[in-house]
């Protein structure tokens, strides 16, 4: 009991939330001011993620992703790292999983496993190059990331282009029926949506999460490094394996994303002109979540919800999905810069409270 | 303590007022439809974009433009969504497919896989894809033949060129755009088998500044027409060409889909290749109300079916006699005297 009043009294709980009401307020003054009806349009976003089995299915389908790149950038925040690369990541990951789906033929469940290791350890490598750069030569993770992305997306074309190409289409051939991870009775039960076992998959990852950052020595050197690089190496910790180390889950993490959304999702791996985004809405669901896994799990679902919901925004008040892109930047925007809240928090408390750090 | 509460309870209060006050505005469009309905019945009609667009100028813009005509002119209830990912496009066809509308509309290439799904899944809804030729029972494919109306553009640029160098500019290397490519090549081989080729993709539909640097390299090397078929990409290619003439130099661009000489002016646009998808999306909707839908067929719009052609404005810049060529060609294409490639 006491626990549960002094978290409602810290400011890590109230300052995402906060920021949460704040957003859809402002969102819906930008509507007023549009000339659209901003109840009607919260109404019908909520009905299209609630609406009907086929909706909370494709609701979930579109959680998953967003948790998993929350998590892949949280990992590297906790060692005070940036992954910006987890667009490159994801395109790794795809690719890793869509040769093994496409190319082997093996039995089964075996396939898909093999797939998804495949995926994450083409991520996982992706990554660790990064990390790789930063500590022998000295360059910054944010540029060698950003580059990283194109130069996956590339390498993507080409592959597919000369091993994998449907002839006529802008896409890859589809995967064989053995790898696919789709889950066909939980789908039916959903009328249709796409659920796959990623989504298991993404419980269990949260909960290693939490366990690898505060159980074990390589999570407990992660976050040293974390808090600071230089007392962490004097303490005697290899700061330089550690950032490779991290980098390589975080990226691992990535490709899974991709591996899911291969395997699970559509199937084949289309030749996009652009990566697909999740990666830096991932940076978004780590900063609302402040890198915690119960936060990651919250904001992740957050997005998702409202992304999906989007649509049906669109769809029954006219009002277009940019709106809710918009309401996300203004949560984020004060998730991101807690002093105003603070500043508001302070306003309804009778006595000042001292910041926590 | 109180007064903030207070405070609080006054905020809540205007917002709530502010926002209840909205929504008893709204309003009740549509109804004011100036025809009759075709087999007496309104229907409601749905639309999915690419992940471009419905204001783009082009492609998607001249789909909308096809159901809104609908709407005006039979008061159909019409409706459309832009997808902004790859994994929203599923749940953007179903919302209408499964929310009863009477034809779903897919306008854009990609997405004939998720129409073909989507369709097997749902064996009573009707839907209708632009740029595709697959075969489903219960969807109306439209595919243009692109080649036709480019080729025509292709003999204006053949014979219009002064450097002897012309340019294409595409957005993905995908089939429709291949097409483009081969019609235009082919008509300037026709007229002037001279001129040399130069042909550029961008890899995106989207960008600006990709399409403003393909047309800088390709002017720099002393192309004087270019043309696009890239979407968004083009409007870098007209700016670029914009700057150019503002200079003295004398560059053209030909636009494509619609007439773009409306929206960057005469003095750059030579003229433009259309592809009419309005007329496309309209008929084959009314076709459904009359009964006559044409599921599970591939209607092709080439020039013999006025699906494609080049823009009426085109007499502004193009010489008489150059026009009366493109008539000739036009007539031969039409007797299948020319066939044209794909590729």
């Amino acid at each position: 009991m006491n626990n549960v009043r002094k978290l409602l009294r810290s400011d890590s709980i109230w300052i995402p939330v906060l920021s949460i009401i704040i957003g859809i307020l402002i969102g819906a003054i930008v509507m007023l001011a549009g000339g659209y009806n901003p109840i009607l349009a919260y109404q019908s976003l909520i009905e299209k993620i609630f609406g009907s089995p086929y909706d909370i299915g494709e609701t979930l389908r579109q959680i998953v992703p967003l948790i998993l790149s929350g998590l892949a950038v949280a990992v590297a925040f906790r060692g005070g790292m940036f992954n910006i690369g987890v667009e490159g990541q994801i395109v790794m990951g795809s690719l890793g999983a869509l040769m093994v789906g496409n190319m082997l033929d093996l039995p089964p469940i075996l396939h898909g496993i093999v797939a998804i290791l495949v995926g994450a350890l083409f991520g996982g490598i992706w990554g660790s190059l990064v990390a790789i750069f930063k500590v022998k030569r000295g360059l910054n993770e944010v540029i060698s990331c950003i580059m990283l992305n194109w130069i996956a997306l590339y390498i993507s074309h080409i592959v597919i282009k000369t091993f994998m190409a449907e002839m006529g289409t802008s896409r890859s051939q589809p995967i064989h029926d053995s790898a696919s991870i789709q889950i066909a009775w939980l789908s039916d039960l959903f009328g249709g949506a796409r659920i796959h076992w990623g989504f298991f998959i993404v419980i269990f990852m949260l909960i290693g999460y939490y366990y690898y950052l505060n159980r074990t020595k390589w999570g407990y050197e992660l976050r040293a490094v974390g808090y600071n690089k230089h007392a962490a190496e004097y303490a005697g910790m290899n700061v330089s394996s550690i950032a490779i180390r991290t980098f390589f889950i975080s990226g691992a993490i990535g490709g899974l994303i991709g591996t899911f959304e291969i395997l699970g999702v559509f199937k084949y791996m289309a030749i996009a002109p652009n990566t697909s985004g999740i990666g830096f809405d991932g940076i978004a669901v780590a900063l609302l979540g402040m890198n915690t896994s119960v936060g990651v799990l919250l904001s992740g679902t957050l997005f998702g919800a409202l992304y999906y919901g989007a649509q049906g925004m669109s769809f029954g008040a006219d009002v277009p999905p940019e709106v809710i892109r918009m309401v996300i930047s203004i949560i984020i925007f004060f998730a991101a810069a807690p002093a105003a809240i603070r500043m508001f928090l302070k306003m309804f408390r009778r006595k000042p409270k001292r910041e926590e750090g | 303590m109180k007064k903030r509460i207070n405070l609080m309870l006054v905020f809540v209060l205007m917002v709530s007022m502010a926002l209840t006050a909205c929504g008893a505005k709204k309003t009740e469009e549509g109804g004011a439809a100036t025809g009759e309905a075709p087999g007496g019945k309104k229907l409601k009609v749905g639309m999915v974009t690419d992940l471009g667009s419905v204001n783009d100028k082009s492609f998607n813009q001249n789909a909308w433009e096809g159901l809104q005509k609908l709407k005006a002119d039979f008061g159909y209830d019409v409706k459309y969504l832009e997808p902004k990912q790859d994994s929203d496009v599923d749940p953007s066809l179903n919302q209408f497919v499964k929310g009863g509308y009477d034809l779903t509309w897919a306008t854009a290439f990609t997405l004939d896989d998720a129409v073909t799904r989507i369709a097997k899944e749902n064996p009573n809804a009707k839907l209708g894809i632009i740029d595709s030729s697959i075969e489903v029972p219960n969807v109306a494919a439209v595919s243009f033949k692109e080649q036709e109306g480019s080729y025509l553009v292709g003999v204006i640029a053949g014979l219009m060129t002064k450097t002897n160098k012309i340019g294409f500019v595409g957005g993905m290397e995908i089939p429709p755009i291949q097409r483009f490519s081969a019609g235009f090549r082919e008509g300037i081989k026709a007229v002037n088998p001279d001129a040399k080729y130069i042909e550029n993709y961008t890899g995106q539909f989207t960008r600006a500044d990709m399409g403003k640097s393909a047309a800088a390299t390709m002017y720099n090397d002393g192309v004087d027409i270019i043309f696009h078929a890239s979407g968004l990409t083009g409007n870098g290619v007209f700016n670029e060409a914009k700057e150019r003439v503002a200079k003295g130099e004398k560059v053209w661009v030909i636009g494509v889909d619609k007439d773009q000489s409306l929206t960057f002016g005469d003095e750059v646009t030579l003229t433009s290749m259309i592809k009419k998808v309005d007329v496309a999306v309209y008929e084959i909707s009314k076709q459904l109300a009359e009964g006559k839908f044409p599921g599970g067929k591939v209607t092709q719009m080439g020039l013999k079916e006025d699906g494609v052609g080049i823009a009426d404005t085109s007499s502004k810049n193009v010489p008489a006699d150059v026009l009366k060529k493109v008539e000739e060609y036009k007539t031969k294409i039409i007797n299948g005297e020319i066939k044209i490639p794909e590729k």
